[in-house]
């Protein structure tokens, strides 16, 4: 039986009694690709075993030839497991199947869905190998979105929660500006089993965030996961001593950017703080125009100055300061 | 002892890099000579148009890893012609119109080629290529009936729907499948259920909407899940204010838009992300009427955004076929655009920055010989094309409360000529196409 694959399908004795299916293209096709022979002679002899449904070895075997060409062909994807569910093949090697095509690309739809595929089917016994291919994924590619999908889907289906915060922490350290980091931390906290949600991880977590916060104030990340903190209690989020010192700690540097400072503080006012002197204070002596009786309105207006990319935005913001500000 | 140096992440370190490129582009644009910012500032049509007819007769063997996408290289060219005011000959239309013909499933919905399983992005852009090209024979052979059956077989117990049999599902699924089902006026209550639910649960503490309940706010999923809730109208179930501030701010100080925060600009969020804010916009304009009305004129705050229009903002050379529009609105002056009277209150200004957006669209992502691409040093492919050009369409129409409103001379970066056509916001197709649609998908029977 000749199984050689770098001859032609045509050319293999094990192919010969199927005959190719040719694509139906029409007679003038727009954009039409200028495949290469081996391409086309390969997607032919997929197609006449799609139409046939054979679920064999040797159509198992093609299917991954197939992919290799091009693994964006979800339909081929598709079809291969189905292949893989008849013949009952085995699943670990399954994992290392896709762990070689995600060498070459690793940027694609087909392969994490089919991944996650098989993870579910091999169940909790897999929890590890996920994250630890997740974690080999995201040393090249911190912020790689099919990973982190992938990632959290293995906790929530498969488990492993226990070292997640560490390594987001781990993840933090190399790189404060990982969005997708504190995005994952905030995933850990409120979906674990064993943290006790936002409410038993506040203090902790404000306290990272706002050491985040004050080594970087520049940075976005940590100014909206300290916001997320109190999502659902944001009477606590105006009246917690940490939220108002750190806006007024990082006003008060000459050497950083205040934008999300400003607008944090902006927030609160619209939430119903009521500013203290220290905050009149710390925003009068940022501003160039016009002291506005409206703290809210006077925070608008610098914000106008110091962000004005966004000039327009926060005149829009203006506008829209209900009473509860004044 | 030597001081030491701060430690620079690999966030850090890319973005900078970026903003050498694009501060060296704006830098050489800045110190050239009028003429060669003239240049520069020039969509060039004419490459333009040559780099989409090509790539619509023929594609090179490179395109192989797009086989399963050629339903979107039909729509990212096919929208690239219109948005630029073109259209493509009878012969390519029918053979167009030929070809998506045979990508459509036996039993509904089009798959990434002949043959292939049926796929809702595919759909999605099959559906849009043919509205784009418009006319019967193109809106006729969409099998209505058979997608209908299509999308419901795609529809999944918890609201959301799966990309293809047992496929993935996410954010991005729930769109396509009922922006075909509102263009196709084959929207039902099945195809609704609980969907306002999982992309609700898709809204991260940032504000802007990921794939799926926990992922990462990004620009190309609150796209999707915004625009899925205004077509199933639970917009307002969301939390606005939040993502309308995650939306602005992922406008950076390259003028562009970033898809997530702290990520790297890229010309095709020019679409993604701008459509929001636009959206949003023009939302809370609708709503304010109702709910803050007064709190507006007490504030006098409207001055900051209304727009104030004077005689030489009026665009020299109207190509506006205005004799459909009601004459009773305002004087008409010589080249038939209609005065001031038609402009108050249908202007706003735009939360974002409107001209700086199109300025990194015309000066870092164009290539003067043809395509648009992600950013400096990068290559140009169609589907940056179609959404730079798409998101250049979104800014320059950004002042217009309604599609009724054109823009005026100082809205367009570069010459009037630069103008492209409206877009519907919530399908992205060329209005004057969306409007045949619904022409002939909702005729009375």
């Amino acid at each position: 039986m000749d199984t050689d694959e770098t001859l032609p399908l045509s050319q293999r004795s094990e192919w010969s009694d199927v005959v190719p299916l040719t694509q139906d293209d029409g007679p003038n096709p727009v954009v039409p690709i200028a495949y290469k022979d081996e391409f086309r002679e390969t997607m032919d002899y997929f197609r006449a075993i799609y139409s046939s449904d054979e679920r064999s070895p040797r159509a198992l075997r093609l299917t991954e030839e197939t992919l290799r060409l091009n693994s964006g062909n979800y339909t081929v994807w598709h079809f291969r497991r189905l292949v893989l569910e008849a013949l009952n093949h085995d699943l670990y090697q399954e994992l290392e199947f896709i762990e070689s095509i995600a060498e070459d690309n690793s940027k694609n739809y087909q392969l994490w869905h089919h991944r996650r595929w098989v993870a579910e089917k091999l169940g909790p016994d897999v929890a590890g190998r996920e994250l630890e291919f997740t974690r080999r994924v995201l040393s090249l590619d911190a912020k790689h979105y099919h990973a982190w999908s992938h990632r959290q889907w293995a906790l929530r289906a498969l488990g492993g929660w226990e070292d997640e915060l560490d390594y987001c922490h781990e993840l933090l350290e190399a790189d404060v500006f990982n969005n997708s980091a504190w995005n994952q931390r905030y995933y850990v906290i409120t979906r674990s089993p064993s943290s006790g949600g936002v409410e038993a991880m506040r203090e902790s977590e404000v306290s990272y965030t706002i050491k985040a916060i004050l080594t970087n104030p520049a940075n976005e990340s940590s100014w909206l996961y300290l916001k997320a903190l109190y999502k659902d209690n944001k009477e606590l989020w105006i009246s917690d001593p940490s939220v108002s010192s750190v806006c007024l700690n990082v006003l008060s540097r000459t050497d950083c950017f205040h934008g999300f400072a400003l607008s944090t503080l902006l927030d609160l006012l619209c939430e119903g703080l009521s500013p203290t002197n220290e905050h009149i204070d710390s925003v009068r002596a940022l501003a160039t125009e016009e002291p506005d009786t409206n703290l809210a309105n006077l925070v608008c207006t610098i914000l106008g100055r110091v962000d004005p990319i966004r000039a327009n935005y926060w005149a829009w913001r203006k506008s829209k300061i209900t009473v509860a500000a004044m | 002892e030597m001081e030491e140096l701060p430690r620079i992440t690999v966030s850090q370190r890319e973005q900078f890099l970026v903003e050498n490129d694009v501060f060296g582009i704006y830098g050489y644009f800045d110190a050239s000579d009028i003429s060669t910012q003239k240049y520069m500032m020039e969509i060039q049509r004419d490459k333009q148009l040559d780099y989409l007819m090509k790539g619509l007769r023929q594609l090179g063997p490179q395109f192989s890893s797009l086989d399963s996408n050629r339903p979107w290289l039909c729509y990212w060219i096919l929208q690239s012609i219109a948005l630029l005011g073109e259209s493509v000959d009878d012969e390519l239309e029918n053979n167009a119109i030929d070809f998506i013909g045979r990508c459509q499933g036996s039993d509904g919905g089009y798959g990434g080629g002949p043959g292939q399983l049926p796929h809702l992005a595919t759909t999605y852009a099959a559906v849009n290529a043919l509205v784009t090209l418009g006319g019967d024979k193109a809106l006729s052979s969409i099998n209505r009936e058979k997608m209908s059956c299509f999308l419901r077989r795609m529809k999944d117990t918890s609201g959301g729907f799966r990309m293809h049999d047992m496929g993935e599902m996410d954010v991005r699924a729930c769109y396509t499948a009922i922006s075909v089902a509102s263009i196709l006026n084959i929207m039902d209550d099945e195809l609704t259920r609980s969907l306002g639910d999982y992309i609700l649960s898709c809204q991260t503490y940032e504000g802007g909407i990921g794939g799926e309940p926990g992922s990462e706010a990004h620009g190309g999923y609150t796209y999707c899940g915004l625009a899925t809730m205004f077509l199933i109208n639970e917009v307002d179930r969301l939390n606005l204010d939040s993502l309308m501030n995650w939306a602005v701010h992922r406008q950076g100080v390259e003028m562009g838009f970033q898809g997530r925060t702290n990520k790297l600009v890229d010309g095709c969020y020019t679409f993604w992300q701008a459509a929001p804010c636009v959206l949003l916009q023009r939302f809370y304009s609708a709503h304010d009427l109702v709910h803050h009305g007064s709190s507006h004129i007490s504030q006098g705050t409207d001055e900051d955004h209304e727009d104030h229009v004077h005689d030489e903002d009026y665009p020299e050379d109207s190509d506006d076929d205005d004799s459909d529009e009601d004459s009773d609105e305002g004087s008409v002056n010589g080249h038939g655009v209609h005065h001031t009277s038609t402009y108050i209150n249908r202007r706003i200004q735009p939360v974002f920055d409107s001209l700086g957006l199109q300025r990194y669209v015309l000066l870092c992502s164009k290539i003067p010989d043809g395509g648009f691409r992600d950013k400096p040093r990068k290559p140009r492919d169609f589907y940056h094309t179609c959404y730079c050009l798409s998101g250049l369409s979104v800014a320059q129409h950004a002042w217009s409360k309604d599609e009724d409103t054109p823009p005026l001379t100082r809205d367009i970066l570069g010459s009037y000529s630069n103008l492209l056509e409206p877009v519907h916001l919530l399908h992205n197709v060329v209005m004057d196409r969306y409007n045949e649609a619904m022409e002939y998908f909702f005729k009375a029977p």
